[in-house]
């Protein structure tokens, strides 16, 4: 996903030159080619993730667009205060993405975790969220990204993410996708764990049970309307996230069923437990040992339709 | 700057410290110490040295100046509001309920570049410009004024490190440096000495005034940059409080609020100060 990404932004790039990449000395193997390309539009801070942020704000307030572009929790924990009083309270066009969402760096311990991000992200006041779950919505989504003026947070894969969706498809903020249609339950998914949210729907069907799977990849501003649908339309709602259970994609798809009077659809919320990942392992043998496996997503669709 | 301009300077550095005054007293707020202590600097940076137009505040080859060190943004209120860039009659809404102006400066108010309040943001958004600016070939430049605080933060070290690394010679870091935080002297909390020589070696080209005589002021500012392909630091030397004699050099009027009787001889003493 992330030379999806970066193979888009080198795109948009060369027909749009306001388009500036402001790093912290991450991005080997795939940030070179724009660099050769626009050095006059690319920075290397330095390991210096509050520059970075603040930099790129100052760039963006003289009308251009910057992307800060880092792993994991970097350019969002490190930076949290310069994202929230000068990129949001300025609405500056900044553009911060993150390669690795959740685990995908699982091996290498909680540091390289990003696992709060969805939470601490959308509670910040003009700020977009994005979590595209394959290559399809990452390109998708970066072409809404760019064309959006306002600060975004993307929340990219790793490498190596199967395809959820059958090719190209066209994306927008405030959107979602739905993969499936099913009337037994929904099952919504954001960002690459989604795979285990298809696997679990096929599985399903072959069981005689029918779900409709949704991508909620723009988490906010969130697509309600399909969220109110799947109350109304199916008997119950799986949400899937690799994400800690606090304040994810589980809480805003719960928040809008009880805001939209709702929240008497049958509902589960898969996600991390809030808890320290000591395990060491890959990211798919992460996502087993904390409650995001195909056999969680099906347990939790027969579990509330019993 | 002759010597009517140099008057005017000196008149508006003494309105200035009379609104902050004022204004902190009538909002109960505190940071006057701060304020005063860049009294005398903003009216020579905004009479004669930064290209920027109250009739126009957001022209595209203005000046950029970053107050980062947001909370003696009072002072800059007050300037702004002298020479035009909103009516003066806002600063009677300062730290109130459902207020034109809050306590921490903000660019909704026309002439704040930049909304600061936190330290360590101004000079890495005072970076982003400065290479903004060159790389579109804009020959404007970007001034960034910052407090002893500020330079405690590490943010603002990555900037100061970043800026000479790019020879980013369209900024220029002002500093108010008057030796005095919050909880006491900055030499005994972070010790910023010599920061003169800690800026050269980091690769700026930096200098030192008295920040309260303004010719110097206006002298140091006059030919910038100090030298061709460096970042700019001129570090005022100043006095937090000055102006009003039980406040000067006292890091109690980093917050301290002030009583009618306090207020009356602040303003007894800035006013027989003409």
């Amino acid at each position: 996903m992330r030379k999806a990404f970066n193979k888009e932004l080198l795109s948009i790039a060369k027909r749009d030159p306001r388009v500036f990449m402001i790093l912290a000395d991450i991005g080997y193997g795939e940030i070179e080619e724009f660099a050769e390309t626009f050095p006059d539009r690319f920075i290397n801070c330095g390991v210096a993730e509050q520059n970075m942020t603040g930099v790129a704000c100052g760039v963006a307030m003289e009308g251009n667009i910057a992307v800060t572009y880092s792993i994991a929790n970097f350019p969002t924990l490190r930076c949290l205060e310069q994202i929230r009083n000068d990129v949001c309270y300025h609405d500056a066009n900044v553009k911060i993405v993150i390669i690795g969402g959740g685990m995908a760096y699982g091996e290498l311990g909680i540091s390289h975790h990003s696992t709060e991000d969805i939470a601490i992200m959308r509670a910040l006041p003009n700020m977009v969220v994005l979590a595209p779950c394959d290559k399809a919505e990452t390109v998708a989504l970066t072409d809404a990204m760019m064309a959006y003026n306002g600060p975004v947070y993307f929340r990219c894969g790793y490498k190596g993410e199967p395809d959820l969706h059958n090719g190209p498809i066209e994306a927008k903020i405030g959107g979602s996708a739905q993969l499936r249609d099913g009337k037994a339950a929904t099952v919504f998914l954001a960002g690459t764990v989604g795979v285990n949210a298809k696997k679990a729907v096929e599985e399903l069907a072959a069981e005689g049970i029918d779900c409709r799977l949704v991508s909620l990849y723009s988490i906010k501003p969130i697509d309600k309307a399909a969220i109110v649908r799947a109350a109304k339309e199916t008997k119950a709602i799986v949400t899937l996230e690799e994400h800690n259970i606090c304040g994810g994609v589980g809480s805003a798809v719960a928040e809008v069923l009880m805001d939209e009077g709702v929240g008497d659809v049958p509902f589960k919320r898969l996600a991390m437990p809030d808890v320290n990942a000591t395990k060491v392992g890959c990211q798919a043998w992460m996502r087993e040992q904390y409650g995001l496996g195909v056999n969680d997503v099906k347990n939790a669709v027969k579990s509330l339709l019993k | 700057m002759n010597e009517a301009e140099l008057t005017k300077c000196h008149e508006l550095a003494r309105k200035v410290r009379i609104h902050c005054l004022k204004m902190v007293h009538k909002g109960k707020s505190g940071h006057i110490g701060s304020m005063l202590s860049m009294a005398d600097i903003l009216p020579v940076l905004y009479t004669q040295i930064l290209n920027v137009d109250p009739k126009n505040v957001k022209k595209n080859d203005r000046d950029r100046f970053i107050l980062s060190k947001g909370h003696g943004g009072a002072a800059l209120l007050a300037t702004l509001a002298e020479l035009g860039f909103f009516p003066l009659e806002w600063l009677d809404e300062y730290y109130c309920d459902n207020g034109k102006l809050s306590g921490h400066i903000s660019h909704h108010i026309p002439g704040v570049e930049f909304s600061t309040g936190s330290l360590g943001h101004g000079l890495p958004v005072a970076c982003g410009m400065a290479m903004a600016a060159k790389q579109a070939g804009k020959k404007h430049r970007v001034f960034c004024l910052c407090s002893d605080g500020d330079l405690n933060e590490g943010s603002t070290w990555e900037a100061i490190m970043l800026a000479a690394q790019h020879h980013w010679d369209n900024l220029v870091m002002l500093v108010d440096y008057n030796r005095l935080q919050a909880l006491g002297k900055s030499r005994d909390i972070i010790d910023l000495e010599s920061l003169k020589q800690k800026l050269e070696i980091f690769g700026w080209a930096a200098r030192e005034v008295d920040g309260h005589d303004q010719k110097a002021v206006y002298e140091s500012l006059r030919d910038l940059p100090l030298c061709d392909c460096k970042p700019s630091a001129v570090i005022f030397r100043t006095v937090k409080g000055k102006g009003v004699s039980f406040m000067e050099n006292d890091y109690r009027w980093h917050y301290g609020g002030l009583t009618d009787e306090l207020l009356a001889q602040a303003l007894k003493e800035v006013e027989e100060a003409k």
